[in-house]
């Protein structure tokens, strides 16, 4: 591998003062970042390894929300019982990303990150209304998970920033949520297509109070399906309410032919999950347990 | 060039020390630089797990993982897991039902499968197949490698396994 410099600050300050000269890479769990570096595809002076700072391995849930630190990896979060409960749809992707090797090391601020179109959290993170907390020389910013990355392998930070933390929402009452890719394998494949919903009922848990659907792998970013989403506020919880809903995620695809599956069987499958995901973030409002797929 | 670092770590229970750089992983060191060459490099980029060792009790792909994150860990590897010439369930569990051919996954395996028992001690097949999945073999068409999980489980459980080790 090419060489490079390692720093381990144990401090915010520490790391954006590092950030602030030459080349440098952020790396949490590296999984992405040293494959990455030793193809060529990055050529850090400095890796930056943030995984001792404490701000970035925040793990709190309360009745305010969740704050996920940037660093924490994957086995953390799906092992986190208030997660699997409230945000199961961020559960339900960490549980996919790569292997179990991958899970003890790979976190969700990662992924995000490394902006991948295929990325798994990332649509979970968009449906649960997360807000990327971003640090930098002149202080905090705050941006919606949607706006964060934007384009392949790109995202929205400055190279002197750093993504400390996801913050999410509260869970609602009568919400649920849950996140399903399509690969051809069992498992440690790359989505084909990936899903995300979280959704509101009401008090009956008959009709949508609100809904956020986010769509992987057919766009160069993932994508937030607004239309989708807002077409199931106030509608009754039936086989039309949802076909229309994954029907108005389908008009938004954008997906490109490649070695995984072509552009039309993509929108396809964005229906088909869409679907799925819907009903089984339903089932999850209505406290219904059932369980998660792999 | 980067300079070397001192990195003090714990590995199947002996403090070492050893002088890395920052852009050698700890797959690299292992084999190198401490002669530990049970685990293998495989696809190194995360794909095959024959490179797996325990990170604090956790699994991970040591060519995933830069030598110098070692400082303050404590590692297991394949080395570290028979007792002096006295295999664990583990291991003569994987040799009495043949799961192995070339053999080159099987430290990743093994180790794989120390973490899943740790986690889990009587695993369903569908559980051994997802925390396993992990790791690539092209010889033995994984049947034979869940049927050795199982009868390792089940060896320890019934407490029949090698008990007493010196780690």
């Amino acid at each position: 591998m090419r060489d490079f410099e390692y720093e381990a600050p144990t401090s915010l300050g520490g790391a954006l003062a590092v950030l602030s000269k030459g080349t440098a890479k952020t790396m949490a769990g590296g999984t992405d970042l040293i494959d990455q570096v030793r193809m060529g595809r990055h050529a850090p002076d400095v890796i930056v390894d943030i995984k001792k700072i404490p701000e970035l391995n925040v793990l709190q849930h309360d009745a305010s929300g969740l704050r996920l630190g940037a660093a924490v990896p994957c086995y953390k979060i799906y092992g986190h019982c208030g997660i699997v409960s409230d945000y199961s749809a961020l559960a339900d992707s960490c549980r996919i990303i790569g292997g179990i090797q991958i899970q003890s090391r790979a976190s969700v601020g990662g992924n995000m990150c490394n902006a991948g179109p295929a990325a798994d959290s990332t649509p979970a993170v968009i449906a649960l209304g997360g807000v990327c907390v971003i640090a930098g020389p002149k202080g905090t910013r705050e941006l919606p998970a949607e706006a964060f990355c934007v384009g392949p392998g790109k995202n929205a930070l400055q190279p002197d920033e750093l993504l400390v933390e996801i913050k999410f929402p509260a869970r609602a009452a009568h919400s649920g949520s849950h996140y399903r890719r399509f690969i051809p394998r069992n498992e440690m494949d790359i989505a084909v297509v990936g899903v995300a919903a979280s959704v509101v009922l009401d008090d009956s848990g008959q009709k949508f109070v609100s809904a956020r659907i986010a769509l992987g792998a057919v766009a160069p970013t993932p994508l937030l399906a607004q239309a989708a989403s807002e077409s199931l506020a106030g509608q009754p919880v039936n086989e039309s309410s949802i076909a229309k809903a994954a029907e108005l995620a389908r008009s938004i695809a954008k997906p490109i032919d490649d070695m995984r599956g072509t552009a039309e069987y993509r929108v396809h499958l964005v229906g088909v999950l869409t679907q799925r995901v819907i009903t089984a973030a339903v089932a999850r409002a209505r406290g219904e347990n059932i369980g998660h797929a792999h | 060039m980067a300079k070397k670092r001192v990195v003090t770590t714990k590995i199947n229970g002996d403090t070492v020390e050893f002088l890395c750089e920052p852009r050698q992983t700890l797959l690299e060191v292992l084999r190198n630089t401490l002669d530990l060459t049970g685990a293998k490099e495989g696809c190194s980029n995360g794909n095959c797990g024959a490179c797996t060792v325990l990170m604090n009790g956790r699994p991970v792909d040591s060519c995933l993982v830069l030598g110098v994150e070692a400082e303050g860990a404590e590692i297991k590897t394949i080395e570290g897991v028979a007792c002096g010439t006295h295999l664990d369930e583990v291991q003569s569990a994987f040799l009495e039902n043949a799961a192995l051919q070339c053999g080159i996954c099987t430290p990743g395996f093994i180790m794989q499968t120390e973490a899943l028992l740790a986690e889990n001690a009587s695993p369903t097949e569908e559980q051994i197949r997802f925390y396993l999945a992990g790791n690539l073999c092209r010889c033995t068409g994984y049947d034979k490698i869940v049927q050795a999980v199982q009868s390792a489980a089940t060896k320890r459980q019934s407490g029949c396994g090698t008990t007493a080790c010196c780690h």
